[in-house]
């Protein structure tokens, strides 16, 4: 008890202190939160890491591209930057569809996106991540080759892996897939470990982290892909026989094929709620943990009466949040890994009823 | 009440689809605390009743709260659309 009044002792006192150093207000412009928000939250060419004073300190990609006209071409996204104006035609759109997109003037004048291949901040930091999550996979696989497992325990960091892993395989898999869950526990446990990795890089807020993967839709489309591809092809034939056919009325599916459209549709919103489930709650916590930052700057041209609590009341949302955050990383993992197992254990055969 | 705040947002010339976007936000984020706070409170008396099945129980629950979750994020997504689409 004595330490919290301390703590609320010397915070006040930030308050109190803050006020009475009223300086001059140089005339800056007023902070584009909006600005802000998306070059943080968008891809980009450049991994802009932090600005020092005047100098930008920015990890500048390469751009990769192809155009019909003009074959492969490859060069930093430096050329984009330094002549305003592009760099061998090729030119970042202002406005319009593909406003932020390079894009190149075709014969007939028109804005036209080449095939882009570059590699983008989203894309560097998930094949950092990617390479994190095999090291450290691989590291505690390398531990079960050189010991015998009947005779020694793991400890440390190997014995702390082996209990998440089979937390999460007796857990989720076993009950949910049934009883060919071993066929699909390499899938489900790297679906697990993948987004709880990309989701807890995405709150380390300097390099190599500080970009959210798992907030960006490409990626959790390609997850849920996986998810359809892995239920719906190792589906059996009754669960098939259930979406084309279904045990129902004859008049739901004879002239107007209700029943099996509406079982079809549900068998393509499974995946997309499993997708957008991912990105939004992903983007959402970090666009609150950006915003709530920003509220500093916004109230600093208010005046020092409100700026001060206002830093204070920020920090502590902000650690508040980076809590929440570190949780919700961790459910929506968890979730996105049970819900995939309960829809393939839909799909496979059921075990017969022995009499 | 709705419509003689929209009329008054109308006519000091704010976007109107900027007000709507942030009705449904507000809509969507009711209708989500509603949802979890039943879950919690049903949560909570089956635990009362039988605290063995505790951690079943408190599994399930965060499940479930993150399904609701994700039905009123779908209509964030929308909202943010609606604004900057």
């Amino acid at each position: 008890m004595n330490n919290i009044k301390y703590l609320v002792i010397i915070l006040t006192s930030f308050i109190v202190l803050s006020t009475s150093s009223v300086y001059a207000q140089n005339d800056e412009k007023q902070v584009d939160v909006k600005e802000i928000l998306f070059s943080h939250v968008e891809d980009s060419y450049g991994w802009h890491i932090t600005t020092i004073g005047e100098k930008e300190i920015t990890i500048h990609l390469p751009v990769i591209l192809y155009n019909k006209e003009k074959g492969w071409s490859f060069f930093s996204s430096k050329k984009l930057q330094e002549n305003k104006g592009g760099y061998n035609d090729y030119y970042i759109a202002e406005n319009g569809l593909y406003s932020g997109k390079i894009v190149v003037k075709n014969k007939a004048g028109e804005e036209v996106r080449p095939l882009d291949l570059s590699i983008t901040k989203v894309t560097l930091a998930l094949f950092i991540n990617s390479a994190l999550l095999l090291i450290i996979i691989l590291g505690v696989a390398r531990w079960y080759k050189k010991n015998d497992t009947i005779k020694k325990a793991p400890k440390g960091f190997v014995g702390f892996m082996e209990a998440f892993i089979m937390m999460i395989n007796d857990e989720i898999i076993k009950p949910c897939v049934g009883s060919n869950y071993k066929k699909f526990s390499p899938y489900l446990l790297t679906a697990f470990f993948f987004i709880f990795l990309n989701n807890i890089m995405g709150l380390i807020p300097i390099f190599p982290g500080g970009v959210t993967v798992t907030g960006n839709i490409a990626v959790t489309l390609f997850l849920a892909l996986a998810t359809f591809f892995a239920t719906n092809v190792f589906g059996s034939k009754d669960y098939w026989k259930d979406v084309f056919w279904p045990d129902v009325p004859v008049w739901l599916k004879v002239p107007i094929p209700i029943m099996p459209i509406i079982e079809l549709f549900g068998v393509l919103t499974k995946p997309v709620a499993l997708m957008i489930r991912l990105f939004a709650n992903l983007l959402a916590g970090h666009m609150v943990m950006i915003i709530l930052t920003c509220l500093i700057f916004i109230t600093a041209s208010f005046g020092p009466a409100i700026y001060g609590p206002m830093t204070v009341t920020s920090v502590i949302f902000n650690m508040f949040m980076t809590v929440l955050e570190i949780l919700v990383a961790f459910i929506q993992a968890y979730v996105f890994t049970m819900l995939s197992a309960v829809f393939i254990g839909l799909a496979q055969p059921k075990e017969k009823v022995v009499e | 009440m709705l419509t003689t705040l929209m009329l008054q947002a109308a006519s000091t010339g704010m976007e109107l689809s900027h007000f709507a976007a942030a009705i449904g936000a507000a809509l969507a984020v009711f209708g989500a605390g509603l949802g979890i706070g039943k879950i919690g409170k049903s949560a909570l008396e089956a635990i009362a009743r039988q605290p063995e099945a505790a951690n079943d129980i408190r599994t399930t629950m965060i499940v479930v709260a993150a399904l609701i979750e994700g039905a009123a994020l779908f209509a964030i997504v929308v909202c943010l659309l609606v604004l900057f689409v």
